[in-house]
């Protein structure tokens, strides 16, 4: 596996709305590797996905965010998305009127143009968007209709993986996107998740179940808990953790909260 | 939203592009409405003693009007300070030899505003982007303050017989026509502000498109405001003989200043038996500062009447610009099986208000109407859709579908509908749906968080929302409006 840290968290504080949430997190992520983070219903993972995308409304009050060794807190959104960070939604919005494949194209063309690359004409982007829905078993008239509007909620989330393998992030952040999936979608999200892995891209994600954790084995996994990692271990970690659940953790000390 | 949006906010302060002013000499009349005003303008065009006696019937009805308190129209959503009708110029036109003999003596001065305005008056210039050399141009209609100054492609109709030029020159080569029709949709005494014009109208643009002639290319004209303190009155007839086929676009600007100006406009179409007129506008009328401060007033009469069978019109509109905008274009069903349709987007933002709608009169059997409504509010933008469907008595199996959509960016604007259904046949079926809907937070986000700019998202969603009009408009201007739509809401969100 490579050495290079690709993300560098350090010391991040970040407040929602004036109430401090994240409360210290140090994380590093080197270029290969997967990290699951886990932890209880509201102990800031959804928090750390934005503020690392660049969500308005939270404010970074200490610490820093490196990517590729450049201030992540510098950029605007768009800018860290163009630079190759993406999060896939927990929750997905609909965009009515908005066709799917024209929102795709517009999107894979501004990373393009930002990586001084030629935008994709309308019949190549449809062979190389027609390559990946196969991927996530995706049908055809589902591009034509609007984002995500009278999407299942699984179908929303293979949406989500969709953008990921058409944009090809080099940091993905999926935050829940396990969750509400029925077996077979599971299979699919996570088969999407696979072939992203590669040896020069990072990937942190977020999950309460071991069952995605049984495809997409992670490298190292975090639990957070009121807006620290309190714990970190190699995959067998999530496994202690579905069988004892969060309580054995948080009661304990903060030992061992390196990554 | 929250108003923390920097770059919606610097793009919110861009300035109208359309408001220079053009350096030219023009011959005016002073200001203030009377009897004698009128003479003269009739007395300019050299008009008939038929049409001096219309319009000083009208005159006589407006001052009626006007002394009985009857004014504008109570009953719209807008306010603003009352009209001094006295103050305003009724006629000012660039000076230049009466008579063109061809486009090649037209002003210099002038072709460089229509230039800057992105029209183009020559013929040989195709619209940019079309490459198959087959395709027709677009024949432009120049309308500048009072007078229509140039008129082009018109010698390539008149080989398919149909007649294109200024409504002055109508008067002039075609009496008859002009007087049959004129005044036959939207009677002089209809209302307020199309007395008014029925009184001062100045020029405007005049088709006749002959029996079973489909026109080559789009018809357009292109009016411009550009004298301070006057009045734009132009009047527009468009005749669709029976099995003709016309689509008409009509574009707008005027410069920015901060007086209000008058723009009270009389539209008639006139489809006979199987002819379809398409009529197109894109309105971008300087919309006042972002305080309110000036703009036009844009007070409009347009109306169709579908007199044969199976007659269709259709309207389209994209609406941009005007401080106030006051226009329901309309269609008369008399034809049975005739066909009536209203598409439109209005957008308003900063101060703009704007109540527009339609009324679709339904007359004849089997006649079919629809109307789809598409309102954009922004900033402290107000706007209402006022729609009337009226089935009459004998509109035996007359069908409506109606929707109508609202679209809110921001807390402070708001979007209103009122529509009124008079059904007097039982068959008739009527469906109306509305939706209101805002851009949220999250969708922006979302779009920027795939690498699009929030103003490219802003677009994105709006374009989206009013595709079902856009395409409804010809090609090359479908590309004008949605732009137009993006310039618009430039800091609308934030
Ligand atoms: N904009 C906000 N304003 C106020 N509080 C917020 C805001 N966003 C998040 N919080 C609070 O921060 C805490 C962490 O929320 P977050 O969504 O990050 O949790 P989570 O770990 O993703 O939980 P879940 O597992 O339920 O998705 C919660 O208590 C939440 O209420
Ligand atoms: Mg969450």
């Amino acid at each position: 596996m490579s050495e290079e840290v690709l993300v560098s968290i350090r010391n991040l504080h970040a407040t929602a709305n004036g109430t401090p949430i994240l409360k210290g997190i140090d994380l590093d992520l080197r270029a290969g590797e997967v990290h699951a983070v886990m932890g209880p219903n509201g102990s800031g993972k959804s928090t750390l996905s934005n503020v690392l995308v660049g969500k308005p409304g939270y404010e970074v009050t200490k610490g820093e965010i490196l990517f590729r060794g450049k201030n992540l807190l510098e950029m605007e959104p768009e800018i860290r998305a163009r630079e190759g960070v993406f999060l896939a939604f927990q929750y997905p919005v609909e965009i009515p009127g908005v066709a799917n494949n024209y929102f795709l194209r517009t999107a894979v063309n501004a990373a393009r143009a930002h990586r001084g690359l030629d935008p994709l004409d309308a019949m190549d982007f449809l062979s190389l968007l027609r390559e990946k829905m196969k991927i996530v078993e995706m049908p055809d008239d589902m591009m034509k209709r609007a984002i995500n509007e009278g999407f299942s909620g699984g179908e929303k989330k293979r949406n989500e993986i969709l953008q990921m393998l058409l944009l090809e992030p080099d940091f993905c952040i999926l935050d829940e996107t396990d969750s509400g999936l029925d077996i077979d979608a599971l299979r699919i999200v996570a088969g999407g998740v696979n072939r992203m892995r590669s040896p020069e891209r990072a990937m942190l994600v977020i999950t309460h179940y071991q069952r995605l954790l049984d495809y997409v084995v992670p490298d190292r996994v975090h639990v957070l808990s009121k807006g620290r990692i309190v714990r970190s271990g190699d995959k067998d970690l999530a496994l202690e953790l579905e069988e004892k659940g969060y309580g054995w953790i948080e009661t304990g000390d903060a030992a061992g909260a390196r990554s | 939203m929250s108003g923390t949006n920097p770059e919606l906010e610097r793009l919110a302060k861009q300035e109208y592009k359309y408001g220079f002013v053009t350096e030219i000499e023009e011959d005016r009349l002073p200001p203030g409405l009377t009897e004698e005003v009128v003479r003269l303008i009739s007395a300019k065009k050299e008009e008939p003693e038929w049409l001096l006696e219309y319009r000083l019937k009208a005159f006589r009805r407006f001052r009626e009007m006007l002394d009985e308190g009857e004014g504008e129209p109570g009953w719209a959503k807008v306010s603003h300070a009352p009209i001094d009708y006295d103050a305003i110029t009724y006629y000012a036109a660039p000076k230049q030899k009466p008579k063109l003999e061809s486009l090649d003596e037209l002003d210099p001065e002038l072709r460089a505003t229509y230039d800057k305005l992105g029209i183009s008056l020559l013929e040989q210039k195709r619209l940019h982007g079309i490459g198959d050399g087959s395709r027709p141009g677009v024949a432009v209609d120049a309308v500048f303050d009072s007078v229509s100054v140039a008129t082009t492609f018109k010698a390539e109709l008149e080989k398919h017989g149909i007649v294109f030029c200024s409504f002055s020159e109508a008067v002039r080569e075609h009496p008859d026509l002009v007087r049959e029709y004129l005044g036959s949709v939207v009677p002089y005494s209809d209302n307020f502000f199309a007395c008014l014009n029925a009184a001062v109208f100045s020029d405007g643009s005049f088709a006749y498109i002959p029996k079973g002639v489909r026109c080559p290319m789009e018809l357009s004209t292109y009016f411009r405001i550009n004298a301070a303190g006057t009045g734009q009155f132009e009047r527009t007839l468009l005749v669709a003989d029976e099995g003709a086929y016309v689509s008409y676009l009509e574009g707008c600007t005027a410069p920015q200043r901060d007086e209000n100006q008058l723009h009270a406009a009389v539209v008639e179409l006139v489809a006979l038996d199987r002819a379809e007129i398409k009529y197109s506008t894109v309105q971008n009328w300087y919309p006042g500062d972002k305080d309110g401060k000036g703009g036009i007033y844009n007070f409009v009469t347009k109306r169709g009447a579908c007199r044969g069978y199976r007659s269709k019109i259709s309207w389209t509109q994209v609406e941009t610009g005007s401080a106030i905008t006051w226009k329901y274009p309309s269609c008369l069903l008399i034809g049975d099986e005739s066909v009536g349709e209203f598409y439109s987007v209005a957008m308003t933002n900063n101060r703009q208000q704007a109540d527009t709608g339609t009324k679709m009169i339904h007359i004849g059997k089997n006649t079919k109407s629809t109307i789809v409504s598409k309102g954009i509010s922004a900033g402290h933008g107000d706007q209402s859709y006022r729609g009337l469907v009226k089935i009459g008595p004998k509109a035996t199996g007359a069908r409506n579908y109606s929707q109508c959509d609202s679209l809110l960016m921001g807390d402070q604007c708001g979007a209103h509908t009122f529509p009124y259904l008079e059904a007097s046949n039982p068959t008739a079926i009527v469906e109306h749906e509305a939706t209101t809907s805002k851009i949220s937070d999250d969708q922006l986000f979302f779009c920027r968080q795939r690498g699009i700019s929030e103003e490219d998202a802003v677009s994105m969603i709006v374009n989206g929302f009013c595709k079902d009009v856009l395409r409804e408009l010809p090609m090359e201007f479908a590309v004008e409006a949605q732009n137009l739509l993006s310039v618009s809401l430039e800091g609308a969100v934030g």
